[in-house]
């Protein structure tokens, strides 16, 4: 059977079982919205195609599938960048497909070239530039193979437009098999044993969970682990929903914005079980004095994430599920004595340091964005799907929205992207239609996308926007007023459209509260409303994120009011 | 911690842009390369890069695990701590002014390598070893005068058991 590489492309796609392509078209990948045209893959145009690949990541995210995203050549490509370097950053499965002008051309500096196998090289897990339409079929196979196996991440296939047009005779490819390639999945189990010995002497253990438990869907085997060993739990910022923010194990996220007594125990265990995490800046703080009096064991699966920051005196590479499923069942064939009597000491150590009440704040005569995030916790009940864009709005997003389960908390950790939130909001609203997906935003990230509205719109997208606009670059001011003595260099946003009225130019609602009193009332209109809506909540101008360890200090040096 | 040479060689993928990808990975980290010499092994799809880098132990490792990481690395092998065969191969041009030439052939004779090039004025000697042998005759060629030196990076194999 002859096919063309277009066709060849969208049969391999179907095959892998995609059904919704986030792309924004051009003259290299004419011929592939042409095809794509006579299949059932639904397309969501977006308006930029940063918008494009944020969605496909959102995407991901939510549904735990892999995300897709087309777009043509030279600007097309470029502008996908940050959302690649995004998703690598967060181990995002992602396949980015990108037109290249015909081979022939390739070199001459032709109209919309450019080389983005070259400079997308440091921010992909795998990348190609696909030389011969007889290639192409295995090409797919593999790059979403590798996208979803082992650490995922993004992988970007560059089709050049001759590659797309010429036809030649299908073979399927066969089982993907890559010598160079092989993710440990099982840990070794001689290191379990460690673990478990590790955990008959410990008398201050905490567990560290991050976005690997996510990843890896250990999230029932975490639970297991830590209320049978009975380990208290903190996550990082990506690890948010790996472990449920209401059980009274739960200590709260670690870190730069961690919680106080998240942070106080990391200094005070004596054995930290890292799992799915790279101990990232943001959480360790000053490296050579964290958990300083702790042997730390790290699960991950990726090597390198292993005594790439912080020393470890227990390494395990695998799969964070696989490895916890083998730990669960070593821990109920081991002695360990009686836990809840061993821990309490502990435990009663570390409700003392709850009571340091370090999320307290006063809601007076001006809204405190910190309410807003309650109230729509509330009103919610903590089942929406919530996207951040980043900033404050972020921070609050991660310490008062109170996270139960996993893919429900999608933000652009490692990379830090403003304008992340909107086009992933889109991508998870997409991939669940059914739930409330709210995105937390800010004033100055909000606008960094705000063109996606359209895209929300036109799809009939019912995604929600809370804007906490206090008319600044609120976390650039806050670094500022601390530490560089109010000088407000640049983060005053002294223009900025009016949400409402923007919101409305798009053909979607706007809604806005100044007063606290209108903040419930303006979330649940909003939340009940079809469609898309923003919220505008015009909140206390120069309110601080806390508690707040300055960055590079040890993470006990905490700033709490 | 204190920072050493380690030989690394590495099988790849024989493919565009896979040496890219690795001097990519070492820039992009800020690890450092002292040499890299790369070719095509008896095996057509597969390419031999030996590496010389340096760094403290956890630096190290840390190239290693990443060199692992990349789809097109197949076998990554330290050869330092090992027992291995190393050599680098350059190519000196001297000033060969008649009172010169019979004292450059006696150090040519002594270290065992060639003369390949011969003008009026220049010899080109080809010399192979390891680095204390050729900066063991740069040092002997520099008073003569040299024009120019082309150099390439270690090149290394593991010495199979006897």
């Amino acid at each position: 059977m002859e096919l063309s590489g277009a066709q060849i492309l969208m049969k391999m796609l179907m095959e892998e079982g995609v059904d919704t392509i986030f792309g924004f078209p051009g003259g290299a990948v004419i011929d592939i919205y042409d095809e794509m045209a006579r299949t059932d893959i639904k397309h969501i145009l977006v308006r930029h195609e940063q918008g494009a690949v944020h969605a496909a990541d959102g995407y991901a995210r939510a549904s735990g599938r892999v995300g897709v995203c087309l777009v043509t050549s030279g600007p097309g490509a470029t502008n996908t960048v940050t959302g690649i370097a995004s998703a690598y950053m967060d181990s995002i499965p992602i396949v980015v497909i990108t037109g290249q002008v015909p081979s022939h051309l390739i070199g001459n500096d032709a109209f919309q070239e450019v080389d983005i196998v070259g400079i997308t090289r440091p921010c992909v897990k795998h990348n190609y530039l696909v030389q011969n339409t007889n290639d192409l079929a295995r090409i797919i196979k593999e790059a979403f193979y590798i996208a979803r196996s082992g650490r995922p991440g993004p992988v970007l296939i560059d089709i050049p437009k001759d590659v797309v047009n010429t036809k030649v005779v299908f073979k399927e490819p066969g089982e993907i098999k890559l010598k160079s390639y092989n993710p440990t999945y099982s840990p070794n189990m001689k290191q379990l044993y460690k673990i478990i010995d590790l955990l008959k002497t410990a008398r201050r253990p905490m567990i560290f969970a991050g976005g690997g438990v996510i990843l890896s869907g250990a999230y029932k085997e975490l639970a297991d682990f830590a209320r049978k060993a009975q380990i208290p739990v903190t996550t990082s910022l990506m690890g948010l929903g790996a472990f449920p923010a209401t059980d009274p194990l739960w200590l709260g996220m670690i870190g730069m914005h961690g919680t106080y007594r998240s942070n106080m125990s990391t200094a005070a265990c004596d054995l930290m079980i890292a799992i799915g995490v790279r101990f990232d800046d943001r959480v360790t703080g000053k490296t050579d004095i964290f958990a300083s009096q702790a042997k730390i064991v790290h699960i991950d699966i990726d090597p390198t994430s292993i005594r790439k920051n912080i020393p470890v005196s227990t390494p395990v590479v695998g799969d964070c599920k696989i490895t916890l499923e083998h730990l669960n069942k070593l821990m109920a064939e081991a002695d360990l004595g009686n836990l809840k009597e061993k821990r309490s000491g502990w435990l009663h150590q570390i409700k003392g340091w709850k009571s340091a009440g370090s999320l307290n704040y006063n809601q007076k005569d001006i809204i405190k964005p910190q309410y807003v995030i309650e109230k729509l916790y509330e009103l919610t009940r903590g089942e929406a799907v919530i996207t951040t864009e980043v900033g404050q709005n972020q921070m609050w997003a991660a310490q008062y929205y109170h996270f139960d389960k996993p893919g429900h908390f999608i933000t652009s950790g490692g990379l830090g992207v403003m304008g992340f939130g909107l086009p992933a909001a889109i991508g998870a609203q997409v991939a669940c239609p059914d739930k409330i997906v709210v995105d937390i935003a800010g004033d100055g990230s909000i606008q960094m996308n705000i063109q996606e509205m359209a895209t929300a719109v036109q799809y009939c997208l019912p995604v929600k926007i809370v804007i906490l606009n206090n008319g600044y670059l609120g976390m650039v001011r806050q670094w500022q007023e601390l530490f560089y003595d109010k000088r407000y260099s640049c983060t005053c946003m002294e223009h900025a459209p009016d949400f409402v009225k923007l919101a409305e130019a798009y053909g979607a609602k706007g809604l806005r509260a100044s007063k606290p009193e209108e903040v419930e009332e303006v979330l649940s209109k909003g939340l009940s409303t079809d469609g898309p809506v923003i919220m505008d909540f015009r909140v206390e101008r120069e309110e601080c994120v806390y508690p707040m360890v300055p960055a590079g200090a040890p993470i006990t040096e905490m700033l709490l009011v | 911690m204190t920072e050493e040479k380690h030989i690394l060689s590495i099988l790849v993928d024989n493919q565009p842009g896979v040496l890219s990808r690795i001097s990519g990975l070492f820039s992009g980290r800020g690890f450092n390369i002292e040499s890299l010499c790369v070719a095509e092994t008896i095996d057509p799809n597969i390419s031999r890069l030996t590496i010389v880098t340096k760094g403290n132990m956890p630096v190290v490792e840390q190239i290693k695990k990443q060199l692992n990481k990349l789809i097109n690395v197949i076998k990554v092998h330290e050869l330092t701590g090992s027992k291995y065969v190393h050599r680098e191969m350059a190519l000196i041009k001297v000033n060969a002014k008649q009172e010169n030439r019979a004292e450059i052939l006696r150090i040519v004779d002594i270290f065992r390598c060639k003369v390949v090039d011969v003008g009026l004025d220049h010899y080109t000697i080809e010399v192979t070893g390891d680095e204390g042998k050729m900066e063991a005759i740069l040092t002997l060629l520099r008073p003569i005068g040299i024009k120019e030196i082309a150099k390439t990076g270690t090149i290394a194999l593991f010495r199979e058991p006897k």
